[in-house]
């Protein structure tokens, strides 16, 4: 972990936020977004504001700028003090000057927040044009420096290029340089790098923390991320429900939180320390993949244009031992989930092999792998999209079975009881997914896949769409039924700590190869690959354990 | 977040469109009651105003417009519910099968589907009358004719994004056939603009019969909105009536299907009308 600097702040809050409340539409689950919420930034700080969704922690942000979606949701009581004015008092027009001079904001998705048919130099300087008076010249000399300060390569270059010309990392940073270009007092960064690799999140954070300790500013960064938290912290304040309930230093924070939420929330972060012995060798493999590769594209379309393909797969060979939980790490693009969905019959491989108990099934076609399907499930990433919101739970979980002649009774019963073994009430057969949050739908999402009595389960990220504390369940849950039932696991992850968690092995995947394998307590202890060394020197936190 | 019903009901505009179309419905379904005679008929002297003997008034040969207006209803009721129907049904199949199965099927079906946008719909619609002979049904065929691109194309983009959610994988996975799973897993989830679509259709559906009918070309033994009104326009200036009262009936009934329609979209995607 960084050290929290200890030199003396200025002692007056660059921003003061007293009492501010934010109310909620009538129709909504709570009446406030944010209750009653008073703290204080200071220069030269970074202060975290942590919590799951739906805490207010980003409502609280856009109420600084006056960016709430009006009339709806408005602030009903409170004082913003910016600089010796009250933020939801002055004028429209104030409110802009300040919102661009002094306040920079930083958000999650730099392709959403870039314009598209604008060349990134010309966006940044628009915002010196707009409020400064230097000259053409001036400005370019301006933008190109910003783009060096924020390590850009050949800086020329970026400043005529076009957001998608960027990487995802690249355009964050020219985010960085827009927020930096008028120095400003604040910056907001509202998880500014949820949306990034691993790798690229530890090079923004680093970048973030350099040039805040260059410029003195002070930055509010609202994240979910523990890891996160004790990278670039100063201090930190944790929210739930739109109430602050812990603030303090970042430091006592993390290694003695006060409250019980705040200690539930830092003791659901997965640890870095692999909880699985190193596995004894098996030589019974459930799923043994062989040369696979798989490119995409290279179609040629109704006019007869052709485009050229994209190596998804690259020969990959992989074996998943009977009992295991096999962990596919890699960054996005590295090809991880196209392994997945040939191996789950999603997509047709262009060469090799997939033996699972012994049968070849690649190359199978629907019909002639329907046999087979049972054999290996698959449980998906977004609880949200993976359950038809207008079939029943239990048409949900017993739509495999029926489909393998289990009378439709049969199989009903049967889900009750996997519905109780997940951990959920029997009676929610009856009941439609909207019906439950989040990781009660992973958990469906679970039984769906036990339904089959497959050997194998493949997980494609299931928890990286849900809150901390509901992960850390989740994954809980998947190593126990794994355990009790002798299943086979291959889990594909972003993310070391969970991999940490719940894997024997892992696999390091990139550019569609896999570059490393070994058991996780061999990886960990002693990463042969140059990757993989960089994949766990990235992982936020790691030198923080609770 | 309030019920669909509750949002759908809630709404002002609605209950008024719901309003004037139950009206309309009952008259529809009642017209040989309210009004038995048969709109033909001649009852009395022409271009009687309306008056307590004939609530509406005569037209140029004596015939009751209060009849014709009743019968008239169950015409163009009738007609642009059944287009409707076959153009929805159509368009959706066309739509499902297009963006379900993608490559050169949807390539095929769309290029058709397009060939049918490009020709301006109403003279299409002239010519196909014309061609098959005037009679209910060859209204029917001409309107659901026309019709059908739109929902073809809203029910492909539909097809489109739900085919790619999770859910329709999962079922892959399970074994579900292809037919299985576009009925029982994508379709239901793009019920809702189709709709949407389909109400806003009908009332597509009563302006194109009212305008077949005032040229002449509708259902040559059947009463309707737009046949009156063709048929009293050389009297406008002297038997307002004529026109007025058959033209404002076919405003009102479009109207207050667009209010419904617009009531459906806002209440099926709650949060696209807080925008």
């Amino acid at each position: 972990m960084s050290a929290p600097s200890t030199q003396p702040t200025d002692a007056a809050p660059v921003l003061s936020i007293d009492g501010l409340t934010v109310a909620l539409p009538a129709w909504s689950d709570r009446p406030h977004a944010v209750e009653n919420l008073s703290i204080q930034i200071r220069r030269n700080e970074v202060l975290c504001v942590v919590g799951e969704s739906g805490s207010g922690k980003s409502v609280m942000a856009k109420s600084i700028l006056g960016l709430l979606p009006a009339p709806h949701v408005r602030v009903t009581a409170g004082r913003i003090a910016f600089e010796g004015e009250d933020l939801l008092q002055v004028a429209p027009e104030r409110l802009r000057a300040v919102r661009s001079g002094r306040i920079s904001m930083i958000f999650q998705e730099p392709m959403v927040a870039l314009n598209p048919l604008m060349k990134v130099g010309r966006q940044v300087d628009e915002v010196l044009q707009v409020h400064t008076d230097l000259s053409a010249r001036a400005r370019r000399e301006r933008v190109l420096g910003l783009f060096d300060d924020v390590h850009l390569p050949e800086p020329a270059r970026i400043h005529g290029s076009y957001p998608h010309q960027l990487s995802g990392g690249q355009r964050q940073r020219v985010m960085i340089a827009m927020a930096l270009a008028l120095e400003p007092a604040l910056i907001i960064a509202d998880e500014p790098t949820t949306a990034l690799d691993v790798t690229t999140q530890a090079q923004i954070l680093s970048l973030l923390k350099e040039l805040q300790g260059k410029h003195g500013t002070a930055v509010l960064f609202i994240t979910h991320d523990f890891g996160v938290v004790a990278e670039i912290a100063d201090r930190v304040a944790v929210m739930r429900h739109g109430r602050l309930i812990e603030q303090g230093d970042s430091a006592p924070v993390l290694r003695a939180p006060r409250e019980p939420y705040t200690r539930d929330l830092v003791a659901a972060v997965p640890s870095l320390i692999p909880r699985h012995p190193d596995p004894a060798a098996v030589d019974d493999h459930v799923l043994a993949v062989r040369a696979l590769s798989k490119t995409y594209g290279g179609r040629s379309s109704f006019l007869g244009v052709r485009s050229r393909g994209v190596e998804a797969v690259r020969s990959v060979s992989l074996e998943v031992p009977r009992g295991r939980s096999v962990a596919l790490v890699g960054e996005s693009g590295s090809g991880k989930s196209t392994l997945a969905r040939c191996i789950v019959g999603l997509e047709q491989p262009d060469s090799g092999a997939i033996l699972l108990d012994g049968q070849d099934i690649a190359g199978l076609s629907r019909a002639a792998l329907r046999p087979y399907r049972h054999l290996v499930q698959m449980v998906f990433q977004d609880p949200f999209a993976s359950l038809n919101p207008r079939q029943r739970v239990g048409d949900i979980i017993a739509l495999g079975p029926t489909l393998r002649g289990v009378p439709r009774d049969v199989a009903w019963d049967r889900a009750r009881e996997l519905l109780d073994m997940v951990g959920l009430q029997r009676e929610a057969v009856g009941r439609f997914p909207h019906e439950f949050s989040g990781g009660q739908r992973q958990r469906i999402g679970i039984a769906r896949a036990l339904a089959m009595d497959p050997k194998l389960i493949i997980a494609d990220e299931p928890v990286s769409a849900l809150d901390v504390s509901v992960q850390k369940q989740v994954l809980d849950l998947l190593d126990e039924l794994r355990l009790e039932l002798g299943l086979s696991m291959l889990f594909i992850t972003h993310d070391l700590r969970v991999a940490a968690h719940v894997c024997e092995e892992i696999a390091v995947m990139r550019r569609g190869e896999i570059v490393e394998r070994g058991s996780t307590a061999r990886i960990f202890a002693a990463p042969a690959h140059e990757y993989t060394r960089a994949l766990l020197d990235s992982v936020p936190g790691k030198g923080w354990e609770h | 977040m309030k019920s669909f019903w509750a949002r759908f009901l809630g709404n002002p505009r609605v209950l008024a469109g719901i309003a004037w179309l139950l009206v309309v419905a009952v008259v529809a379904v009642f017209a040989p009651l309210l009004a038995p005679v048969d709109p033909f008929e001649i009852v009395d002297k022409p271009f009687l105003v309306p008056s307590g003997d004939h609530l509406f008034g005569t037209d140029s040969l004596g015939r009751s417009i209060w009849a014709g207006l009743a019968h008239g209803a169950r015409t163009t009721l009738i007609i642009a519910i059944v287009a409707t129907l076959s153009a929805v049904a159509f368009g959706a199949v066309v739509g499902a099968l297009a963006g379900y199965h993608g490559g050169l099927v949807d390539d095929a079906l769309m290029r058709i589907t397009e060939f049918f946008q490009t020709i301006p719909s109403f003279i299409f619609a002239i010519v196909l009358v014309a061609i098959l002979a005037p009679s209910a049904t060859s209204l029917v065929v001409a309107i659901a004719v026309v019709s059908w691109p739109p929902i073809a194309r809203v029910v492909r983009g539909e097809v489109l994004s739900v085919k790619s959610r999770e859910f329709v994988q999962a079922a892959v996975i399970a074994g579900q056939g292809d037919t299985a799973i576009l009925l029982r897993q994508v379709i239901p989830n793009t019920l809702s603009p189709l709709i949407v679509t389909g109400s806003l259709l009908v009332a597509t559906a009563i302006l194109t019969e009212s305008a077949l009918s005032f040229l002449g070309l509708g259902a040559p033994n059947l009463m309707s909105w737009g046949f009156m009104v063709g048929a009293g326009r050389s009297f406008l200036r002297d038997a307002w009536w004529l026109v007025t009262i058959p033209g404002v009936a076919i405003l009102l009934t479009v109207l207050a299907i667009n209010l419904v329609g617009e009531g459906l979209n806002d209440a099926l995607n709650p949060r696209l009308a807080d925008v």
